[in-house]
């Protein structure tokens, strides 16, 4: 099976700034594919490089197997939904949307079918004849979504496409996309900062760190089994323990991760450790419990309906061996 | 929702389309790729034109002035030389100077104290279908016909006049008469006075000063000045102490505009004023009837200095910010 | 006090309202003035009203040539300044290149100096290289000064399209052309109209750099400015006054009307 996106070897500098450092990926086709990283770390720039917006100073990239540097992005069947949507304000929603088809000489009863068809398989039927102006941002982005799809891409790539709508309108929206790369089987790249995104809604996940990608897997194993300090801090709210915490309470001298639903309060079992509670979180659920364990925080989640310890109370914890992730070298 | 599916599954096309070729296809192509290329293309016929011809003839301006006339022949002497700058210190061209700049001074005080109330209420007060009528109450006046704006003085400074007329009613005539038997201010009626001159400097200039003071003051919080009455100031004090150093800069900005506009002009003085000279008007007879470039151009010389100079110090009061 | 601050005081109200009537009084007067029966003085009030002098100043051939002129030289003149000051907003709006602020001090500077100066430098250079005269002479000058009001217009609406306005575009498929056909055109647009009716106003109305840079031709303002100084026929210079006002405000409340919901209105730097 060719890969709908390939990078071999890409570099993107500006100046002395290493935006993508010598990036190898490969996206499969039909994936639901999730660039994650913090603000700077070049997620944004791989996606745009895919688009065709940024030209790489080195390396090789293919779309389905066909060369893709020295294209210009109108000539790249990639489609974008931008983060400000970047919807045409001169143009109601449904000249909008045709826009794709209109610029590549589709005649005007067809393209205008083809929106409608878009429009309705984003549930905005009949607003076609509305301002981007008179529009909710939710509804924007449907139809930023729906600009994109009619042009039946190849490779639909999202630019953080729900970071602008609230809490409610984002849990939808991700289920909707879900369902919609399902029945269309078009490969979707998504960049985002929100790791509960990434996770719930990607097949698989690059974490990407300072222009590299720190680690590509799928959610679990992002989630569970990070390779580095990096990934555990920035993907969960998994513990990080240092080697020698570690190799003091059996494991060997490195660093690994221990997840907080993993951490268990215990009585008098072997092995059990001493803990403080230093405050306690109310996450719904779920309580956040942040622990002192000879110095060393660790973050605990107890289950509703369990008993739960008062702040600065003296209780005792466990974990099994088996839940210590061990990582990769002192990263 | 299964008949949009359809239509839009992924489709069996390419994933790079090929090249739409033709010379507008491979151009587009070279500006992507090239974009400092466009840029260059873009910026070419612009700088291009300024560079030339405006750049250009303020060297040849500059240049000029660095030339002299031959007292004799009239001929201009194309050699290097001061002595033309030095002309411009002889008593009766640095009398033409220094009246200009007091003028320019005078014309731009009061263009403040009058534009202030005007943009203040525009800026504070005015909202939605008041505020459209006052901006507009600015900038029609801006760019009504600048000469019909001197024209309307004439009619309206001539002694027989609606000015004259208007005094006369109010029993006022003896005041109008008192201030033309003035020494420098006065003169035979107000069309050939200074005092005239300078009514219609104000007035040209006048929205030149409104703009940007009202730009400034928009910019000042309500809450300011609320906060300053609250603390117990009363209205002069609020004006002079929170009111006037915030609205400085839009003042010093406006204040550019009717410093310069008013030591380069010529027409007003001409048409409005005694004979007595201006910066302008010994420029434009220099270059014209005397046909002594050089000396017209060391005149010019003078207002780019002083504006130098000017905008070297509003710069430094930030009055920039508030264009 | 605070019900003192809601409300604007009475002499702020008297104060402003005197500066507004300052500024329109002398041009209404103009108005009247068109229409009055005496023909040697400026005589307030007019003894008498009558549209003759209209008829009289229809019938005027160097009327009619010096409108024609003024026309030209602006239509022209906006043209040239159209491209220029666009495609120069395009370039400084769009991307960041060492002389940057150089070039859009460049632009300014023909309407920050003093008109006078543009005016004698112009001459001098045109004397210097020995060309002469014309109607392009005219041009020339004018369209430098126009440049500035259509790049102020349009650099502020260049910067709202530019970015990723224009890279949707191309992500649809649309070439450079197609963008700047289809995209960056129709954003633009009323930001141009609005800046080629001001150039058109600016031009139409000049008269400092004019005199400098015209021979023996007569634009409307130059016209009148020799009636002002020489007057022949008062009362056809008061209708051709008229005339100029009726011909300015017209472009200048179009632009006004074209651009008052973006984010800056047209006309606030003349």
């Amino acid at each position: 099976m060719t890969n709908a996106v390939s990078f071999k070897q890409v570099s993107r500098h500006f100046g002395s700034v290493r935006a993508v450092d010598a990036v190898d990926l490969d996206i499969g086709e039909g994936e639901f594919f999730a660039m994650l990283g913090p603000s700077g770390s070049g997620k944004t720039t791989c996606l745009r490089l895919i688009a065709g917006f940024e030209q790489p100073t080195s390396g090789h990239i293919e779309i389905f197997g066909q060369q893709a540097e020295g294209v210009p992005p109108y000539r790249r069947n990639v489609n974008t939904v931008f983060q400000d949507y970047a919807l045409f304000p001169h143009l109601n929603v449904l000249d909008n949307v045709s826009y794709g088809l209109m610029v590549k000489g589709v005649g005007k009863a067809e393209r205008h079918r083809d929106a409608e068809a878009a429009l309705e398989l984003v549930k905005l039927p009949g607003y076609g004849s509305r301002r981007p102006s008179q529009l909710s941002g939710g509804q924007r982005q449907r139809v930023a979504l729906a600009r994109a799809l009619v042009n039946k891409p190849k490779v639909l790539l999202l630019d953080e496409p729900l970071g602008a709508l609230d809490l409610k309108l984002r849990e939808n929206m991700q289920e909707e996309l879900k369902s919609l790369q399902k029945s269309l089987g078009i490969t979707f790249v998504f960049v985002t900062h929100d790791q509960g995104e990434a996770l719930s809604m990607a097949n698989r996940v690059a974490v990407f760190d300072q222009g590299k990608i720190m680690q590509i897997g799928s959610p679990e194993d992002i989630y569970q089994r990070p390779n580095s300090r990096f990934v555990a801090d920035f993907v969960g709210s998994s513990n990080v323990l240092p080697p020698d915490f570690v190799a003091k309470h059996g494991g060997e001298r490195r660093w690994a991760s221990l997840r907080p639903e993993a951490v268990r309060i215990v009585d008098g079992e072997a092995g059990a450790l001493d803990a403080i509670v230093v405050s306690r979180s109310y996450l719904g659920g779920t309580t956040r419990l942040s622990l002192d364990v000879d110095g060393q925080r660790i973050n605990a989640l107890v289950p509703a309906g369990h008993p739960l310890p008062e702040e600065g109370a003296l209780i005792r914890i466990g974990f099994t061996p088996r839940d210590l992730h061990l990582m990769d070298g002192a990263q | 929702m299964s008949a949009a599916d359809m239509t839009l599954r992924a489709g069996q096309s390419s994933a790079i389309l090929p090249d739409r070729g033709g010379v507008a296809g491979a151009l587009s192509d070279l500006f992507w790729k090239r974009p400092r290329f466009l840029l260059v293309l873009m910026l070419l016929p612009p700088v291009l034109w300024l560079g030339i011809v405006y750049l250009g003839s303020l060297f040849a301006l500059l240049l000029q002035s660095f030339f002299s006339i031959d007292e004799f022949s009239g001929l201009i002497n194309r050699e290097f030389t001061l002595k033309t700058y030095g002309e411009l210190l002889l008593p009766a061209n640095l009398d033409i100077i220094m009246r200009t700049i007091t003028m320019a001074a005078c014309v731009t005080i009061a263009s403040a104290i009058v534009a202030f109330p005007i943009a203040y209420y525009a800026a504070r007060y005015a909202r939605g279908k008041w505020k459209a009528l006052f901006y507009l109450g600015v900038m029609l006046p801006l760019w009504s016909s600048y000469l019909v704006k001197v024209y309307a003085w004439k009619l309206i400074l001539a002694k027989e006049g609606i000015l004259t007329w208007f005094l006369g009613k109010l029993h006022l005539q003896w005041l109008l008469d008192a201030w033309l038997s003035l020494p420098i201010v006065g003169g035979n009626s107000l069309s050939v006075s200074f005092t005239g001159t300078f009514i219609v400097f104000v007035y040209v200039w006048l929205p030149f000063m409104i703009l940007p003071i009202q730009a400034s003051l928009e910019r000042v919080p309500v809450n300011l000045i609320e906060a300053s009455s609250d603390l117990g100031a009363n209205p002069a004090q609020t004006f002079r102490n929170v009111l006037f150093p915030l609205a400085l800069p839009g003042i010093v900005a406006g204040s550019i505009f009717t410093f310069s506009l008013t030591l380069g002009d010529y027409i007003i003085p001409q048409i409005i004023g005694t004979s007595r000279l201006f910066i302008g008007q010994a420029v434009y007879a220099h270059q014209g009837t005397a046909g002594n470039i050089p000396l017209a151009a060391a005149f010019t010389v003078v207002p780019i200095v002083v504006m130098g100079f000017y905008l070297w110090g509003a710069k430094r009061m930030g009055a920039f910010d508030a264009l | 006090m605070r019900s003192d601050l809601a409300r604007a005081s009475l002499s702020l109200k008297v104060a402003a309202a005197a500066g507004l009537l300052f500024l329109h009084v002398p041009i209404l007067l103009i108005f009247v003035y068109a229409f009055t029966t005496e023909e040697k003085s400026y005589q307030w009030p007019p003894p008498g009203f009558t549209t003759q002098w209209l008829a009289v100043t229809w019938n005027r051939p160097d009327v009619w040539q010096a409108l024609g002129l003024s026309v030209q030289v602006a239509a022209i003149s906006t043209a040239i300044a159209l491209v220029l000051g666009t495609l120069c907003a395009a370039a400084i709006s769009g991307s960041r290149f060492f002389g940057r602020e150089a070039i859009s001090l460049l632009v300014i500077l023909p309407i920050a100096l003093p008109g006078i100066i543009t005016g004698i430098s112009l001459r001098s250079a045109f004397s210097l290289m020995e060309i002469p005269f014309s109607m392009w002479t005219i041009i020339l000058g004018h369209a430098t000064f126009c440049v500035v009001v259509v790049y102020n217009n349009a650099v502020a609406r260049f910067r709202r399209v530019s970015g990723s306005l224009v890279e949707a575009s191309m992500d649809l498929g649309a070439n450079s052309f197609q963008t700047f056909r289809y995209c960056i055109l129709p954003n633009i647009g009323t930001a141009l109209v609005a800046g080629g009716m001001l150039a058109f106003a600016l031009s139409f109305d000049e008269v400092i750099v004019t005199t400098f840079t015209a021979g023996q031709q007569q634009t409307l303002p130059i016209w009148m400015l020799e009636e002002l100084v020489r007057p022949r026929q008062r009362p056809v210079t008061n209708v051709v006054a008229m005339v100029v006002v009726l011909v300015t405000l017209l472009p200048i409340l179009a632009a006004y009307y074209l651009t008052r919901d973006g984010d800056q209105v047209a006309g606030s730097g003349k």
